[in-house]
């Protein structure tokens, strides 16, 4: 369920298909920067109602995922 | 009755930095630099920012056709002064002959939008009629140029407007949540044989992905709250001159706005970070190329240590 909507909000910022995006890669893979990622951090934290820590720890999408989990 | 913006004027110190000059000293690239903050080049004080924040007033006061001798108030937003003291203010005044109180206002990035909202409490309590406000950085002698996280970001240069009564200014909020970690900056530790030393470097310190995230959204609250409280419709906005941080921000609070993203100005490319000086900076290079007529409606938004943020809405009258 959060693996599905993080690749959605991800699919929907990087304008792409879910399908193109898969959990293991990491931010650099997708072509994302730190800049990047602060606003896709943002975009979660609107979608799940969450604060999310930006720490060097969320490399991948898994990463990202298992921080959701652990706060939804 | 608030107040009126009946001269601007701005100044960017001759010497001029490139990314590529910086990629000589330091291990980053133009590419780098240039996607992730908009910024291409900046300008440094040579001689110190003293003469450049004195030209960016000189030059506001013959916009508006003033003399210094006409001023009530001298107000200087800065957070990077040659002196901790005299005040840039009183530096500023002896400078352009005026005789009126002058001081500094140390409101880091927002210090424009925090010298507009102590200005109307001046006209509004009747003790000014005519304010000098100038915004002046010198942030180049604030970061540590061994390091490329910070150093790059920011320029140096000075902006001025001088405000007389009027109603142009239809709502302005100022407002802090008192934070420091985010973005400081310590004096370096004094001599002082009897107490330890203190850590403070010296140097500006800025943790760029929590500041991002704070600019973006104080951005979109901010310029929500405004056109609120100044019953102004997203559509009727004119220009945003929102301040120079970084390209990225811009654009993504543009995104969560309902204000079309070509109306949001920028000038950063050529000016970098200049801090509280990059509002009037951009105002007044707006204004030199045609772009502000009178009746147009403008927003203001800055955000900076503090963690202060600041934004206004205004009704430009001045033909």
């Amino acid at each position: 369920m959060v693996k599905e909507k993080v690749i959605e909000i991800l699919a929907e910022y990087k304008d792409c298909a879910p399908e193109e995006i898969d959990a293991s890669q990491s931010f650099e893979e997708l072509k994302l920067d730190s800049l990047d990622t602060v606003e896709i951090v943002m975009n979660l934290e609107e979608a799940f109602d969450i604060e999310l820590k930006i720490t060097e720890d969320l490399k991948t999408v898994q990463d990202v995922i298992e921080a959701i989990e652990k706060l939804v | 009755m608030s107040l009126a913006i009946t001269g601007t004027g701005s100044s960017l110190p001759a010497l001029c930095i490139t990314n590529d000059d910086i990629s000589k000293i330091l291990d980053t690239s133009h590419e780098w630099i240039a996607s992730r903050t908009g910024i291409e080049a900046r300008h440094i004080c040579e001689h110190g920012l003293t003469e450049t924040a004195v030209q960016a007033a000189a030059n506001a006061l013959i916009d508006a056709g003033r003399a210094a001798s006409e001023l009530d108030y001298i107000l200087c937003a800065t957070m990077s002064p040659d002196y901790v003291t005299p005040a840039l203010a009183c530096l500023i005044q002896q400078a352009i002959g005026a005789s009126c109180p002058a001081l500094d206002i140390n409101a880091a990035c927002s210090g424009f939008l925090y010298g507009l909202d102590v200005a109307s409490g001046l006209f509004a309590s009747g003790r000014a009629s005519r304010i000098l406000l100038v915004a002046a950085e010198s942030m180049s002698s604030t970061v540590d140029w061994t390091k490329r996280d910070v150093s790059v970001l920011f320029g140096d240069g000075a902006g001025a407007v001088v405000l007389e009564k009027g109603n142009d200014l239809l709502a302005i909020r100022v407002g802090a949540t008192g934070k420091a970690d985010p973005l400081y900056m310590q004096r370096q530790s004094s001599n002082c044989p009897f107490v330890p030393r203190r850590e403070g470097d010296g140097y500006l310190h800025m943790d760029g992905r929590e500041i991002y995230r704070f600019a973006v959204s104080a951005m979109v609250r901010d310029i929500e709250y405004v056109l609120a409280d100044a019953g102004i419709l997203a559509e009727q906005v004119d220009y945003v001159l929102p301040h120079q941080a970084n390209v990225r921000i811009l654009e993504a609070a543009a995104k969560k706005l309902p204000i079309a993203p070509e109306k949001f100005l920028n000038n950063m490319r050529t000016t970098g970070n200049t801090s509280a000086a990059s509002i009037p900076i951009l105002l007044d290079e707006a204004r030199k190329a045609n772009k502000i007529q009178a009746g147009q409606i403008l927003v203001m938004s800055a955000f900076g240590a503090g963690l202060t943020t600041g934004a206004c809405i205004i009704k430009w009258s001045k033909h």
